[in-house]
């Protein structure tokens, strides 16, 4: 295949201030498309995947890329932040690490310095590496639109391959996280074709910490890439709070969270080896955490 | 379709262009600044030829608008030598033999320089893990990772440099100093 440098046609527009951007949106229609880092927009729009007419540029506008911390209300990250911002941002790193160990686990340094994690989690992709993080961290969404703006939590916002709750008007402006329980750990385990650098065939973030539950510990599973949206293993999860942590309960779980997914064949695995991957790695992550937590 | 009307510091000088929307910075710097030492080699963010510094950061600029750039300051290949002299890391390239066809060459030593910027002395792991986005089907790597391990320590222990103290890479350009031990 020959590599084709340009892209089809089309028109920029920096979009000059928020309350600009869904009045773009609504005036053009399906022809606009938001533009953050383009590292997934573009390669689809080469690919003839979308043609969009108009690229709505929002990554500039205020607060996009901020990144803040508060000990009352958590970290909010602007959703033009890059992976690479986020991974490298010191709040993140001393009170998020799953979320930067999650933000670097994506593609190259050079494309993590373009691709931003709201532009990650927004194309809803299942394989979105940031969304397993995202997901047990308790992340929750800002969405911008005409009325104002409106929060929901990770957990709703996926709804298929490419779709999410975000509304045709509307832009995503911030991820938040809450406060972390005290002594909790975490860890995203993705498995590529490569050590890095390229697309999960299954991706695991495993999340625990001591809570009032019958067996002392809440844990929480993210899984990536094994089924049409990025998912909580909740079965899993529940065996987890139920039963005293161990072997016994760890294999337990795995096989609840292979349960729970459902992924298809493609080019980087069968659907059968996925399954197998979410067992291993569940497995791997929750003797991990365990080893943290204990 | 739109044009815009942008102003880019490349390799030092600055330039007032006007480009479509639908310009890459690619395509900017090979096909309106003739700076063809930047390759084209996917088009899709995954093989790392096209890799320049933007605001000092390594990025695609296959996955960057011309119009994107509007405002930055852009580093190439021809940007790293300076007045025909090459840098530690370009001369530690030469002298390993580091380069076979030479594609992939220009996004690797941006992306390596960077690398050396951020962090003057990368472990192999680290190295590896800069050059994830680099792509190389002729050395197998190994002599690239020694490139650039041999540069950190040059770069790192200027004093003990076989080389003017002046912070200088060798005597002349052509005279690539040519150590053995290598083999």
């Amino acid at each position: 295949m020959l590599a084709r440098p340009g892209l089809p046609s089309f028109d920029y527009v920096r979009a000059s201030a928020l309350y600009e951007v869904p009045r773009l949106l609504e005036e053009h229609g399906e022809a606009a498309r938001l533009l953050m880092g383009g590292t997934d927009l573009f390669v689809r729009m080469r690919d003839g995947f979308v043609s969009p007419q108009i690229l709505v540029d929002v990554k500039h506008l205020p607060s996009m890329r901020d990144v803040s911390y508060d000990e009352q209300t958590g970290l909010t990250i602007g959703a033009a932040t890059t992976m690479n911002e986020v991974a490298r941002h010191p709040d993140v790193q001393a009170h998020y690490p799953l979320l930067a160990e999650a933000a670097s686990s994506v593609a190259s340094y050079q494309l993590r310095n373009r691709a931003t994690l709201g532009g990650n989690l927004c194309n809803g992709s299942p394989a979105a590496d940031t969304a397993p993080a995202t997901l047990v961290l308790g992340g929750r969404i800002v969405l911008y639109r005409p009325t104002g703006e409106r929060e929901i939590p990770a957990d709703e916002f996926f709804l298929g391959p490419g779709a999410t709750a975000m509304q045709a008007g509307e832009l995503m402006t911030a991820i938040r996280f809450p406060i972390l329980p005290p002594g909790s750990a975490g860890k995203y385990l993705k498995l590529g074709r490569n050590k890095a650098g390229d697309l999960a065939i299954a991706g695991v973030a495993v999340f625990g910490f001591p809570d009032g539950t019958a067996s002392g510990y809440r844990f929480r599973i993210g899984l990536a890439s094994v089924a049409p949206v990025p998912l909580r293993a909740r079965e899993a999860e529940e065996v987890l709070a139920a039963s005293p942590p161990g072997e016994e309960t760890f294999a337990l779980a795995a096989e609840r969270a292979m349960e729970a997914a459902s992924p298809i064949d493609d080019v980087r695995a069968s659907a059968a080896y996925r399954k197998a991957m979410v067992r291993a790695l569940t497995l791997r992550g929750l003797r991990e955490i365990w080893r943290q937590l204990s | 379709m739109t044009m815009h009307s942008i102003t880019v510091t490349v390799n030092g000088g600055r330039e007032r262009l006007d480009v479509p929307s639908n310009m890459t910075l690619l395509q900017l710097l090979r096909e309106k600044l003739a700076l063809t030492g930047t390759k084209n080699g996917c088009s899709a963010g995954e093989c790392g030829a096209c890799t320049i510094l933007m605001n000092d950061e390594p990025v695609n600029s296959c996955m960057v608008l011309a119009v994107e750039a509007d405002g930055a300051e852009i580093v190439t290949v021809e940007g790293l030598a300076d007045d025909g002299q090459l840098t530690p890391l370009q001369e530690a390239f030469v002298e390993h033999n580091a380069v076979q066809c030479g594609f992939c060459t220009p996004g690797v030593l941006i992306s390596a320089h960077a690398l050396l910027k951020r962090n003057p002395h990368p472990t192999e792991e680290e190295i590896k893990l800069a050059l994830v986005g680099n792509l190389c089907r002729c050395t197998g790597y190994l002599r690239i990772i020694q490139a650039v391990q041999t540069a950190a320590g040059r770069v790192s222990q200027q004093a003990g440099l076989p080389r003017p103290a002046s912070g200088g890479v060798g005597a002349a350009s052509a005279s690539i100093s040519q150590d053995k031990g290598g083999a």
